[in-house]
């Protein structure tokens, strides 16, 4: 069954009447620009209230099954929110480990138990997820990762340490890669995926303080800290296997996510908006050749960004290298941001030296603090050199 | 208005017939065997193989039925044009396709019929444009007289030793006019070919002084001026899906070199020195297919809106560059052997140096799209 056309403007239109009713006032703190930011309480009651609004409207969720709390209708309608989302500019839908990774995965292989236990909280904001894949000496290397899980009768014994956990502080539940098996030939092969809650005894999530000065992360602590057996998810030793198919989420090369903004939007026509005013050499800004000169290269990089996920669905147009635009989105798209950010600085003047909370920083820091939470996309996830390494070998076969 | 606005990229059931025939037909007819066969030869292609490609009706492709064409929109060219890049497969095509089209474009008129008919039939044709190396300049000094006498000479006319027609772009009252002059028409000597970077390519500097032209032969009026925009947008355009083509094969080349070659007892394919500017290349390739096929998104028989003359300009600028990074690259990449004639990569950088100045390199293209994109909305 698909919506005609007319059903589908007449949707955009509602959403977007819907979004210019409801979006919250400015509520005089600063928000994170993304969901590896959110730092305090403050935050994060703001947040949690607008994505359960959101979800109360139907506007979350909505090609996931209505009986966990889903919408049940075709991907579509949730694209067409997410786009009307971005172009009101509302807040975001903070619990992504949950939306965006954890959801879909249990969407997809979850058991039906599963299903009914986790969906529906990761929706309304109530239950919120964090991920426990990377540790102090194994970031890069996930594959290697020694934070071990003990079976002991109906439970697991979780011993380790995991570092920067996002929203590690906050979350109820967490998906955990940990080793049930160190004696495997291949490390992978010893390594189990669990379903796991955070708030036990012998688990410790102490907030470590970000490059920005705010916080978001943890570094979460494991001492013999027991879990139910049931939390196991698929069975021992396909860890690593599931993980991968997480990350093929979080880079966004595998559809299912629940929709909402993940990141605040930032896109270069603010930027060129913001820089309309400056002047350099006393003439106007925009006017400087070499100026304009990297701002259509920079335009010319986000549209090719847009213009690649548009080719992307069309088959006929991706018969050489047909994983290569699903594997690079990541690595293009956390790229350009970071450049984009950074010149955006670069074009204050000497007002690019100043800060989040100078009452003379231009649009009060935005860019300045919006260009260092951009390393959360290139180093997070995968960083762009593993990103590179990966599509190296995977879409053009080069050897590791 | 957003500065990225139209992001449309449609590609039709016939567009993708045509794409995987000519991918075929390129693979098959132009291994690289083939074409280094031609590059010392006068024309620079196979005659056999052209009278094919007539055959498969390319050269006619955007042509109305009623001269002999298939009446398709020129934006089934595109896919044409990246596959014969793709296999370095030289031939008149793209400059006939853009010759018919300025015409076409230029006048209604049922006197240019035999033009038109001639070229669906396989008739190679060219536009006769520059007379200096500047893309951005419009001085017109080939021009006229009241008796109908043209005076002056064209350079870098592209396919010009191959041409039964050109396309001269004249003046006429002070506007831009074209004139369509038979190759039979040119005295001897009249063709001076140029040494070309490519030599895959052919161009020449042509002296049309003391051709005759009937009144019929003169196109003229303010259509002439909106279809010779177009022309340089289209031009820009078919070589940019060209050098999309010839990008990413130079990039499999590459690529299987870095797969078969070791040092130091590893194949050289696992040093990220040499992985990730591949990355690069493919990313930039896969940029530079997205812009000219939103760009054929967005053409059709009529004139060239704002939106399509951003495409056809952002495809232009992102094919040549990467098409520069993927030749350059791959003669370092292939160490001492690169350096050789025999190795291919010479092939793609000299393609890479000759593609990227015809119809404005990256930087020209650039400068047009400052002012179309910042200036705007200002
Ligand atoms: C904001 C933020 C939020 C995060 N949230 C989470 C989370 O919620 N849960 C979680 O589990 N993790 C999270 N991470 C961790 C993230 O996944 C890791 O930081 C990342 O995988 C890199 O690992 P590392 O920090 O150990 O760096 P390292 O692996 O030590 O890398 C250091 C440098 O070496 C380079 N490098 C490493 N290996 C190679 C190689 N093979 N080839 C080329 N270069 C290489 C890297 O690119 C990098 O530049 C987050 C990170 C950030 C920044």
């Amino acid at each position: 069954m698909s919506a005609s056309e007319q059903e589908l403007t007449e949707f955009r239109q509602q959403v977007s009447a819907w979004l210019a009713d409801n979006k919250p006032a400015d509520p005089g703190f600063l928000l994170p620009q993304s969901f590896m930011e959110v730092g305090t309480e403050q935050q994060l009651d703001f947040l949690r209230e607008w994505q359960h609004k959101v979800w109360r409207a139907g506007y979350l969720g909505m090609a996931w099954p209505k009986a966990y709390g889903g919408g049940g209708v075709a991907p579509v309608f949730q694209s067409i929110v997410d786009a009307e989302m971005r172009r009101h500019a509302v807040p975001i839908c903070f619990n992504v480990i949950g939306l965006g990774w954890a959801g879909p995965l249990i969407n997809h292989i979850g058991s039906e138990e599963e299903k009914a236990r986790y969906l529906k909280g990761i929706l309304t904001g109530e239950d919120i997820w964090c991920q426990g894949f990377s540790e102090p000496d194994h970031g890069s290397d996930l594959g290697n990762a020694q934070t071990r899980a003990v079976r002991d009768g109906d439970e697991y014994v979780i011993n380790g340490t995991k570092i920067w956990t996002t929203m590690g502080n906050f979350a109820k539940y967490m998906i955990l890669l940990a080793r049930t098996n160190p004696n495997t030939e291949r490390k992978y092969d010893g390594l189990s995926f669990f379903l796991s809650p955070m708030q036990v005894p012998g688990i410790e999530a102490r907030p470590i303080r970000k490059l920005t000065g705010e916080y978001g992360f943890t570094e979460t602590f494991f001492t013999d800290a027991r879990i139910p057996a049931s939390c196991l998810m698929g069975e021992e030793g396909q860890g690593w296997k599931i993980a991968m198919q997480t990350l093929q989420y979080e880079r966004g090369a595998e559809a299912g996510a629940a929709g909402g903004l993940a990141f605040e939007r930032v896109v270069i026509d603010d930027m060129i908006d913001d820089v309309r005013d400056l002047t350099r050499d006393g003439e106007p800004l925009l006017s400087d050749p070499v100026v304009r000169d990297e701002l259509v290269q920079l335009i010319m990089a986000e549209k090719a960004g847009a213009l690649n996920s548009k080719r992307a669905a069309i088959q006929a147009l991706n018969t050489d290298y047909p994983f290569s635009l699903p594997l690079s989105h990541k690595l293009a798209f956390s790229e350009h941001g970071r450049l984009m950010r950074r010149f955006a600085i670069g074009l204050q003047g000497a007002a690019g030296g100043l800060y989040v909370g100078d009452g003379q920083a231009r649009q009060g820091g935005f860019w300045q603090r919006a260009y260092f939470n951009n390393f959360s996309t290139t180093i997070g996830g995968g960083t762009s050199q593993v990103q590179a390494n990966i599509i190296a070998e995977h879409v053009l076969g080069l050897p590791k | 208005m957003s500065v990225i606005n139209n992001t449309t990229l449609v590609f039709d059931e016939d567009q993708a017939m045509i794409l995987d025939v000519a991918r075929d037909f390129c693979r098959q007819r132009s291994p690289i065997s083939a074409v280094r066969a031609q590059l010392d030869t006068p024309l620079g292609y196979d005659e056999a193989l052209w009278q094919e490609l007539v055959g498969l009706g390319w050269p006619g492709l955007a042509l109305p039925a009623s001269v002999g064409g298939s009446g398709l929109g020129i934006r089934h060219a595109v896919g044409i044009a990246e596959a014969m890049g793709r296999a370095m497969l030289g031939t008149p095509l793209i400059s006939t396709t853009l010759a018919a089209q300025l015409v076409a474009r230029a006048t209604a008129e049922a006197r240019v019929d035999e033009f038109l008919a001639d070229v669906a039939a396989g008739v190679p044709a060219t536009v006769a444009l520059l007379e200096g190396p500047d893309w951005g300049a419009d001085t017109c000094q080939c021009l006229f007289d009241e008796g109908g006498v043209l005076q002056g000479a064209k350079q870098y006319v592209p396919d010009a030793q191959a041409a039964g027609w050109f396309v001269v772009v004249t003046r006429h009252h002070n506007l831009p006019a074209l004139a369509l002059v038979r190759a039979s028409q040119l005295r001897d000597g009249a063709i001076s070919p140029h040494t070309l970077i490519d030599e895959t390519k052919r161009a020449a500097t042509v002296d049309f002084t003391g051709v005759q032209l009937t009144p019929d032969a003169i196109i003229a009026g303010e259509q002439v001026t909106v279809a010779l925009c177009d022309f340089y947008l289209l031009g820009a355009l078919l070589t940019a899906a060209e050098a999309a083509g010839s990008a990413g094969a130079c990039l499999d080349t590459t690529v299987d070199y870095l797969k078969t070659r070791k040092q130091f007892g590893k194949l050289i394919g696992s040093y990220q020195a040499l992985k990730h500017p591949c990355v690069d290349i493919l990313m930039g390739v896969d940029a530079a297919r997205s812009f000219v096929y939103h760009a054929a998104s967005l053409l059709d028989d009529g004139a060239f809106d704002r939106d399509a003359e951003i495409a056809c300009r952002m495809a232009k600028a992102q094919s040549s560059e990467v098409l520069l990074q993927a030749g350059d690259r791959a003669v370092q990449f292939h160490g001492g052997m690169g350096f050789t004639y025999e190795c291919d990569a010479q092939l793609y950088i000299r393609r890479a140096q000759w593609s990227s100045q015809q119809f404005g390199d990256a930087l020209h293209h650039r400068k047009r799209l400052a002012a179309l994109l910042l200036d705007a909305a200002a």
